[in-house]
């Protein structure tokens, strides 16, 4: 066997590898755990193929994943959940309005900015139009976002969506995150690569202050719950017969049965989803464009010497990753089924979706997924490892023992250290990862 | 029409507590300048290590409490301070030694550095963690206030109450210090000087015989102290919570790059911008603008131009213009 060929044979094994771990799961712990973290592992392998398409294809270090996460989110509440009429009639025209006049304030002093000729004056007049329009802004919206908030605020106090099938808003989402991600892109892209990530940072924490704080889109801290579903209720399995008959068909339990089953079905929508975007990834990873990303990210002066636009091509790729991020932040949101702005830690989702893709192997759609589906599992499984270890050192102690209970206590903190652990570690013995580019 | 009324609430909300927040982030944006300036990478771990730094303070400054220690009207944490930063020293030595070190001897990528500092990052959290939990821990002792808002009123005769808190004034007096000992040793002593060197031109100082592991050893040093002093003393202001030091990453490297990266004086100015416009910017003006107009007028609205959760929003925006148009930053820094 050649050494190409090793390197070949090594994905399938480390993929059969990741299933067995998760069987494991299954038969010590429960199978609905099992599909749990095979649910959140294929999600994180889609933000994983996202970071990687930015860093690995591009040498782009985006460090703002949770904010594109979190619009995929909010792209699900808008596209999913039942518009308030009520809500609509008492201020959404003139949400719409102030939107309108926002943009064209901001597009208006773009124009300003390239139009006048440089000097104080044009300063001047950009900064007093700004102000202004701030003005006339917050003039517009402040009295409509009362009004909107004020209807019904236990449970609604927002517009709503547009009441569209919950599947829409995983592309939705992807649309959000792209526009999002062009501002950014607009804006940061021609920065050092160190400043571009700051960049991410912050725009990252302002989309998170946003859906926290503008209530009459997202309910703020209040949360959206109830979001539709792509598949069945379990309750309404549970009342279906040709459930019942086949759950009697397998021996097992409805209620355990039908919420393997609902897992399932999701299980089966996001492998159709990641495989859609690894194939088109591949196919444009070996097209004339992969090449002359590769040969961008590799020498950036000499394929500009080629002729080749580099900070466009940058923001074409910048643009597509956030996209698929969005995607996979949409379909997190609708596996959740409710949209909760404040649990979006930057630790969590972004910094941890780095792991996976500098463990998978960077540039690598394999490994991406790889270390998307691995680092999930360890995430979730690093803490019942660590105490049942911690359990079988201590088992000899007195249960009351203060020392045991403080350690129980700390080993729910493990998972950070892990991550952190591995990551270093991979860093420092195989910088390419567990699926190396080829 | 009432100035002093105005002045007096101005500055109880906006001047004294912008003054502290600046100083808490210029003490955080200088250590992320020394190690940009002199290692080259922005460090991700910097709010991780403000925040082990200021765990270490709490710890001792418990033990401290438990037998008795205090320093009357000051707070105990200050007898602690040299601890944590000897503590939190040994944690970055051993980290460049263990970590960093390999990647400065292949000569990594800055972007690689980077990343491996977001792993140190998630190590330090975990750390943080595992000894003292998330909770929220207050271990401010001592007199609570340097000026009383009821005695000032007796004293001044006005309406609006001054209220001076000790952990401010503690704040603004540690930082000067801080600060001066840093510029006299960076610029008197001999040491502070092959470290300016090295910093400005890595090439020239090795060849005049400057040992560069000696002033990364140095430079971890004068960063334990640094971000230490940052963390407790915002601890001591606010309260010390594990998760806010994350939070504080973003100001901190808005001031460190608006003030030019690299540039220690930038860095002071750049946490003093950031912090009086993200206080300004959030702040309710609805008294001040009572006093200040005419009869007893005054607005139906708050006045407060943005909500105080978009305090993001704020350091981010003036990072960017400042990238656009200055992208040296405010002092010229380091643009490589």
């Amino acid at each position: 066997m050649t050494q190409s060929d090793m390197k070949k044979s090594r994905a399938p094994l480390y993929f059969l590898a990741m299933a067995l771990l998760i069987s494991a799961v299954g038969l010590l712990q429960s199978w609905n755990s099992a599909l749990s973290i095979l649910n959140m592992g294929l999600i994180s392998a889609i933000m994983a193929l996202g970071v990687n398409l930015q860093w690995g294809y591009a040498g782009l270090f985006n460090v703002g994943v949770m904010g594109f996460v979190a619009l995929g989110g909010l792209a699900v509440v808008l596209t999913s959940m039942p518009p308030v009429p009520a809500a609509w009639s008492a201020g959404g025209g003139r949400i719409i309005a102030a939107l309108v006049v926002g943009v064209m304030i901001i597009a208006g002093a773009a124009v300003l900015w390239k139009r006048m000729p440089k000097g104080r004056t044009r300063g001047l007049v950009l900064t007093a139009v700004l102000i202004l329009g701030f003005f006339l802004f917050r003039f517009l919206l402040d009295p409509a976002v009362a009004a909107i908030e004020a209807v019904d605020p236990a449970v609604s106090g927002y517009l709503g969506g547009l009441g569209l099938p919950v599947i829409l808003a995983w592309p939705v989402g992807g649309i959000l995150a792209a526009g999002a991600a062009w501002l950014v892109a607009k804006t940061a892209l021609g920065l050092r690569s160190d400043y571009l990530a700051i960049a991410t940072l912050g725009i990252a924490e302002i989309i998170l202050a946003v859906m926290k704080n503008e209530d009459w889109l997202s309910r703020g801290v209040k949360n959206v719950n109830g979001l539709p579903r792509p598949v069945p209720n379990e309750i309404d399995l549970q009342n279906a017969q040709w459930f019942l008959d086949m759950m009697v068909r397998f021996g097992m339990d409805p209620t355990t049965g039908s919420s393997i089953f609902v897992k399932l079905l999701y299980a089966l929508l996001f492998l159709a989803v990641i495989i859609l975007i690894v194939t088109a990834m591949e196919l444009a990873l070996k097209s004339p464009w992969g090449r002359m990303m590769r040969a961008i990210r590799d020498n950036e002066t000499a394929a500009e010497a080629m002729g080749k636009n580099v900070t466009g091509r940058h923001l074409q790729i910048f643009v597509l990753g956030a996209a698929i991020i969005g995607v996979a932040g949409a379909m997190m949101t609708t596996l959740d089924g409710q949209l909760t702005p404040t649990t979006y830690q930057p630790l969590r989702y972004t910094f941890l979706v780095w792991v996976m893709v500098i463990v998978g192997g960077s540039g690598n759609n394999w490994g991406a997924v790889l270390g998307g589906m691995l680092i999930w599992f360890l995430w979730i499984e690093v803490e019942p490892i660590g105490a049942w270890i911690v359990n079988v050192i201590t088992s000899g102690m007195d249960d009351g023992s203060s020392f045991k209970a403080g350690l129980i206590e700390r080993v729910a903190y493990m998972r950070y250290l892990t991550m952190g652990v591995i990551l270093l570690v991979v860093l420092r013995f195989s910088p390419r990862g567990l699926l190396p580019e080829k | 029409m009432d100035i002093l009324n105005a002045f007096v609430a101005f500055a109880n909300f906006v001047l004294i507590p912008a003054t502290a927040y600046g100083a808490q982030l210029a003490l955080g944006a200088l250590g992320v300048t020394l190690i940009y300036g002199v290692l080259r990478f922005s460090n991700f771990a910097h709010g991780e290590t403000m925040s082990f730094g200021a765990m270490v303070v709490v710890l001792v400054t418990a033990l401290f409490q438990s037998w008795g220690l205090s320093l009357g009207p000051l707070p105990t944490a200050l007898l602690a301070l040299p601890f944590g930063i000897l503590v939190t020293a040994l944690l970055l030595l051993t980290t460049d030694r263990v970590v960093y070190k390999f990647y400065r001897k292949v000569k990594a990528a800055p972007v690689m550095l980077v990343i491996v500092s977001t792993g140190v990052m998630f190590v330090m959290n975990g750390v943080v963690r595992m000894v003292v939990g998330t909770e929220d821990r207050r271990f401010a002792d001592g007199a609570r206030f340097l000026v009383n808002a009821r005695d000032f009123k007796a004293w001044s005769g006005l309406d609006e109450g001054l209220a001076i808190k000790t952990t401010q004034v503690i704040t603004v007096v540690v930082a000067l210090i801080t600060v001066a000992a840093l510029f006299w040793f960076l610029n008197k002593t001999r040491t502070g000087k092959s470290m300016r060197a090295f910093s400005d031109n890595e090439d020239l100082a090795l060849l005049s015989g400057i040992n560069p592991e000696r002033v990364v050893t140095i430079t971890w040093l004068l960063v334990a102290a640094l971000a230490t002093i940052a963390g407790a003393l915002y601890g001591l202001d606010k309260s010390f919570k594990p998760f806010i030091y994350q939070q504080l990453l973003l100001p901190v490297f808005a001031a460190a790059i608006v003030g030019g990266i690299g540039n220690p004086l930038g860095a002071i100015a750049g946490g003093f911008v950031i912090a009086f416009s993200e206080v300004t910017l959030t702040y309710a003006f609805k008294k001040v603008i009572t006093y200040l107009s005419p009869d007893s007028w005054s607005p139906d609205g708050l006045v407060q131009l943005l909500s105080t959760d978009y305090k993001f929003a704020v350091s981010f925006a003036i990072l960017i213009i400042v990238l656009l148009f200055k992208p040296t930053g405010l002092f010229k820094g380091q643009s490589i």
